[in-house]
């Protein structure tokens, strides 16, 4: 089935990045989480990689519109997040799976991500025919009428890639989707990355550098709540050069390289 | 290209008029090439449209009529129950209404039971903060597990909070009137503080969540009217039907006040507590 283009898609784009921050800084609690960043993402999987605490859960809030940056600038698909602007219309058009991801465990997964399209106001017409879409995109056409308890950690968090892409967005935020994923569905949730980047800005917020590596166009590696490095996953190893960071991986030793000439370079 | 490998010219023409006169085997090897043929198929296209209107025709009918019945063919499995209500209910609203029914059971055992010869009515002093347990789930980080994806999703603001408190309502006063008539709490008395605690948790929410709204309203009836009218024996006077124009003006202001600040439920949040 061939996904529906709707008329304001055809619309000639208006704005270069489909993320673009300046100084951003947003604050998690009394902590200032994201500190100053500065990041321009456009079509493509971004992977976004950092130690705990290093503000990708903040960051990646403050784009899926929930909080409001402290200070700086961000603009989400052109329009400048914070103070009065249409915030409806900019949310129809994101796909979100948050890193804590409930769910109404009576639900069945048609009826849990037909909610979620529910909630992001798709036109009813189109919206079974979305939601079947979505849920065989994931792999979880054989239990679409499975409640969601029964599901396994992981068809849970597939069931929760399957909200976020079901009303075709134009920016996708997916934090930690790999949580709980065996080795096989992670793979074909690399191809389905690969495939919805290609018209898509994909932001993909992961701490597991093989992901990243494997699936992405572009890495976005933040520390502090600051932008450390921004380059093709092919530059990882690179970086690692003579330097030998600790990993197992050219990925993984260019990772922690990486970081420790950031933290070394800080006074 | 080389075009002796494409089926000719005169064959699509004569395969898209239907001429009598081609024989069976050319026929077939056409139809054999054009279902691996993009470039063909797109010739016997224009084939059809130049040379043969009425299969045209009779191709745009078979359209007209398929999108009617694709229209009216049912595409999903067919309604359940739950899913109409939960477009209304906050979520874990059933066991928030078993809650509120079980509270509002020990009060009318309460008002039966003997002290039935007590002025104020259990059922009457609890009446006005019932619908807050199910209000409080209405709009709640900790009580919703989706609410993170409600609040970054189109739908997230006061008329979603506004339909899930009409459902909380609907399954509550109703169960209030019937345990009203059973201890002879008239609806008169208590319609309007429930309705007016209800709106003032919405506007008392947009500032502090709504969850704590409900909560502290609901300490403060308790403390300040319940417990007072219990120990003395006395019905509390915002109860007496003289204090109901005071109830109404009240509900008249909070509506003003929560159409006021009607965009806060949809606004960015400045503080991650309310999204935890």
């Amino acid at each position: 089935m061939v996904r529906a283009v709707s008329a304001a898609e055809t619309a000639a784009r208006t704005y270069g990045w489909a993320i673009h921050a300046e100084a951003l800084r947003v604050r998690a609690g009394r902590r200032m989480a994201v500190d100053g960043l500065d990041l321009s993402l456009d079509t493509g999987v971004h992977g976004l990689l950092g130690p705990n605490g290093a503000g990708k859960t903040t960051l990646v809030r403050s784009i899926a519109t929930v909080l409001r940056p402290a200070s700086g600038t961000l603009t989400v698909l052109g329009e400048t997040v914070n103070g009065r602007i249409d915030l409806r219309g900019l949310r129809r058009q994101i796909g979100y799976l948050p890193q804590e991801f409930g769910f109404y465990r009576r639900f069945t997964v048609r009826e849990f991500v037909e909610y979620i399209a529910w909630l992001k106001e798709m036109p009813p017409a189109e919206t079974p025919g979305a939601v079947q879409r979505a849920i065989e995109r994931v792999g979880l056409a054989d239990r679409a009428d499975d409640r969601m308890k029964t599901l396994s950690g992981g068809m849970a968090r597939r069931a929760g890639i399957a909200q976020a892409i079901v009303n075709d967005p134009r920016l996708l935020l997916l934090d930690e989707p790999t949580a709980g994923l065996d080795p096989d569905q992670r793979l074909q949730f690399r191809a389905l990355l690969r495939e919805l980047g290609t018209d898509t800005c994909v932001l993909v917020a992961t701490h597991l550098v093989e992901d990243v590596a494997a699936a992405c166009t572009d890495l976005v590696l933040i520390d502090a709540g600051r932008l450390v490095f921004q380059g093709v996953p092919a530059d990882l190893p690179a970086a690692a050069g003579e330097d030998s960071g600790s990993g197992d991986s050219a990925a993984e030793r260019g990772y922690s390289a990486i970081l420790r000439r950031h933290r070394e370079a800080q006074p | 290209m080389n075009d002796e490998k494409h089926v000719p010219a005169a064959a699509l023409r004569r395969y898209a008029t239907g001429d009598p006169r081609s024989r069976a085997d050319q026929v077939w090897a056409v139809e054999a090439h054009l279902e691996l043929c993009a470039r063909c198929r797109e010739r016997l296209g224009e084939a059809v449209t130049f040379h043969s209107p009425e299969t045209a025709a009779l191709v745009a009918q078979v359209q007209t009529r398929l999108a009617t019945e694709v229209i009216r063919s049912p595409q999903m499995p067919t309604y359940r129950m739950p899913r109409r209500v939960s477009r209304w209910a906050p979520p874990g609203f059933w066991a928030r209404l078993v809650m509120t029914l079980l509270v509002l059971g020990a009060a009318i055992g309460l008002d039966l039971a003997g002290s039935s010869g007590l002025p104020p009515s259990v059922v009457l002093l609890v009446a006005p903060v019932a619908p807050l347990l199910g209000v409080a789930a209405v709009w709640s980080a900790g009580l919703d597990p989706l609410h993170e994806l409600v609040v970054a999703s189109p739908r997230a603001g006061l008329f979603l909070v506004l339909r899930r408190t009409l459902a909380v309502l609907a399954a509550v006063i109703p169960a209030l009137a019937v345990a009203g008539w059973m201890t002879g709490a008239s609806p008169a008395t208590w319609l309007l503080p429930c309705l007016a605690f209800t709106a003032g948790a919405l506007a008392l929410g947009e500032l502090i969540g709504l969850r704590w709204a409900a909560a502290a309203l609901a300490i403060m009836w308790t403390v300040g009217v319940i417990t007072p009218s219990v120990l003395t024996a006395r019905a509390p006077w915002v109860l007496e039907p003289t204090s109901l124009p005071y109830w109404a003006g009240l509900i008249g202001v909070i509506a003003v006040a929560l159409a006021l600040r009607r965009d806060a439920y949809k606004e960015l949040r400045s503080d991650s507590w309310f999204v935890r």
